[in-house]
């Protein structure tokens, strides 16, 4: 009778020794897996030869530098990014996504590494100077379950705006650059490096004042990590505070940008 | 899995919905109109009249769905003089252009189906018809179009369906059909089985229902050819 139970005991005490060895290596973070989206320049993007690039890529592999682990970036179109998260495709988000309320829900979210606010921008002749009454009846072009969406739509919808929904926002600046739409609502630093910056642009500027509302757009953005992965919001932080200390984020920002979009 | 989610948001899904139904219904009715001149033109043995709708046919049917919808949608909207022109308030609506795609690519796929058909005419049937000093036109007309209709009939079922799923592209370019419904619904929720699943069902209804009408279609339109009992 003894021998089956042996055998019993023994491989519970594989099962358990197979479980400890399990947590004891996701709480050693050696590899973290970053997803981005590579379509909101100068934040994330696709360079010609394929590589991901950006503000928010090099303070991905900045951080991990920081915190002496292994990188590995991930692309994801914007639409699946919380599920693709979920999903385990890779442990963290740094795709400038906005610190909100509702994502909360599903995500947690470090501390924010960048922010920027929101901006209306418009053709010179449209004639829009971003007042409610000006935009009655025109199109404004936002990229899908952004936050600009979320505020569009329940601010700019009713007053009888029309919404137009992209799925990446480069689609949307296409075609408020071609006139299907009179508006766009984006982060403005993307606007003016995107956009306004480049020759196309030349005949568009922004109208109205830069928008924050914190209901909408949070507290700036910060890196999207699962649930229960507690342990490497920490490491994050941390590592966010570091490269902050260590000036390393000071160098990465002024490849991009001549003024400081940490914002405080 | 919560399909409250997909019950809370039924709107989108109904909008979605229509929205599919209606763009495949006209684009398929436009095409199949557009279709029958470029059928006979492809069954000519002239070259003249044979060359351009073989190329129209070539083009359209050699490639993607998707690559002509970029094409017409983004590719025109790039041109000044597309913008200037007094098209412009039609091309730019995503709707138009993404119908205009679907009617062109059907067309071509459904004049192909067309010649086919009209090549494949018993030979008999249109000496007979000439014999009895029919024109050219009314031999058309008579004989050799019903004829062909009936026996393109099954493989022009493949292309109704073949366009509904290809519908599926619109949501690309801002039209809220029943996958653009689906996207909304997975981005808003984080739920892409139940936003999919959702979506394919409605599909697959709708398939359903496409092939029950060919299959009773067919029923009635080679009633002659069934053996007559009783």
């Amino acid at each position: 009778m003894l021998k089956p139970r042996r055998t019993v005991l023994g491989a519970l005490a594989l099962a358990v020794s197979l479980v400890t060895l399990g947590t004891a290596e996701a709480k050693e973070w050696t590899k973290i897996r970053f997803g981005t989206e590579g379509a909101y320049a100068p934040f994330n993007y696709v360079t010609p030869d394929g590589q991901l690039a950006g503000f928010d890529v090099d303070i991905a592999y900045a951080l991990c530098e920081e915190l002496k682990v292994e990188c590995e970036l991930v692309q994801q179109d914007w639409d699946g990014m919380i599920p693709a998260l979920l999903a385990n495709k890779y442990d963290a988000i740094i795709a400038s996504m906005s610190i909100t309320e509702e994502r909360k829900k599903s995500i947690n979210f470090t501390d924010k590494y960048y922010d920027t606010p929101t901006r209306l921008v418009v053709h010179k002749d449209s004639g829009i100077d971003g007042s409610p009454e000006s935009l009655n009846g025109k199109r404004i072009a936002v990229q899908r379950e952004t936050t600009q969406d979320r505020y569009a739509t329940e601010n700019l919808e009713p007053a009888g705006v029309e919404i137009v929904r992209y799925a990446t926002g480069e689609e949307a600046t296409l075609d408020l650059v071609s006139g299907r739409v009179d508006a766009r609502l984006e982060d403005a630093v993307v606007l003016s490096e995107s956009l306004l910056k480049r020759p196309e642009g030349a005949d568009f500027q922004f109208v109205g004042e830069p928008i924050t509302e914190e209901k909408y757009f949070g507290l700036g953005a910060g890196i999207g990590v699962r649930k229960g992965d507690e342990d490497l919001v920490e490491l994050l932080n941390k590592a966010i505070a570091g490269i902050r200390a260590s000036g390393k984020y000071q160098e990465i920002q002024s490849k991009y940008f001549d003024f400081d979009v940490y914002g405080d | 899995m919560d399909f409250s989610v997909v019950l809370e948001s039924w709107q989108f899904y109904a909008l979605g919905l229509w929205n599919t139904v209606w763009m495949v219904a006209v684009s398929l009715l436009v095409g199949l109109i557009l279709a029958i001149p470029v059928g006979i033109m492809r069954a000519s043995r002239n070259p003249l009249i044979n060359a351009p709708a073989w190329f129209y046919t070539y083009c359209f049917t050699g490639t993607p769905l998707l690559i002509q919808l970029f094409l017409i949608y983004y590719g025109l909207g790039q041109f000044a003089a597309v913008r200037a022109s007094p098209f412009w308030f039609l091309l730019r609506e995503a709707w138009f252009c993404a119908l205009l795609t679907f009617v062109l690519n059907t067309a071509a796929y459904t004049a192909e189906i067309l010649r086919g058909a009209i090549q494949t005419m018993p030979k008999g049937e249109i000496e007979a018809a000439r014999a009895c000093g029919m024109s050219p036109g009314l031999l058309m007309r008579r004989i050799i179009l019903p004829s062909a209709f009936r026996r393109a009939l099954p493989a022009y079922g493949n292309e109704i369906v073949f366009m509904l799923h290809g519908s599926s592209i619109v949501s690309i370019v801002t039209v809220l059909d029943l996958t653009g419904a689906a996207r909304l619904v997975q981005s808003r929720y984080y739920a892409p089985f139940e936003a999919f699943i959702t979506a394919g069902a409605c599909y697959l209804a709708l398939t359903w229902l496409i092939t029950l009408a060919m299959r009773r279609l067919e029923r009635s339109w080679f009633a002659h050819l069934r053996p007559r009992t009783g």
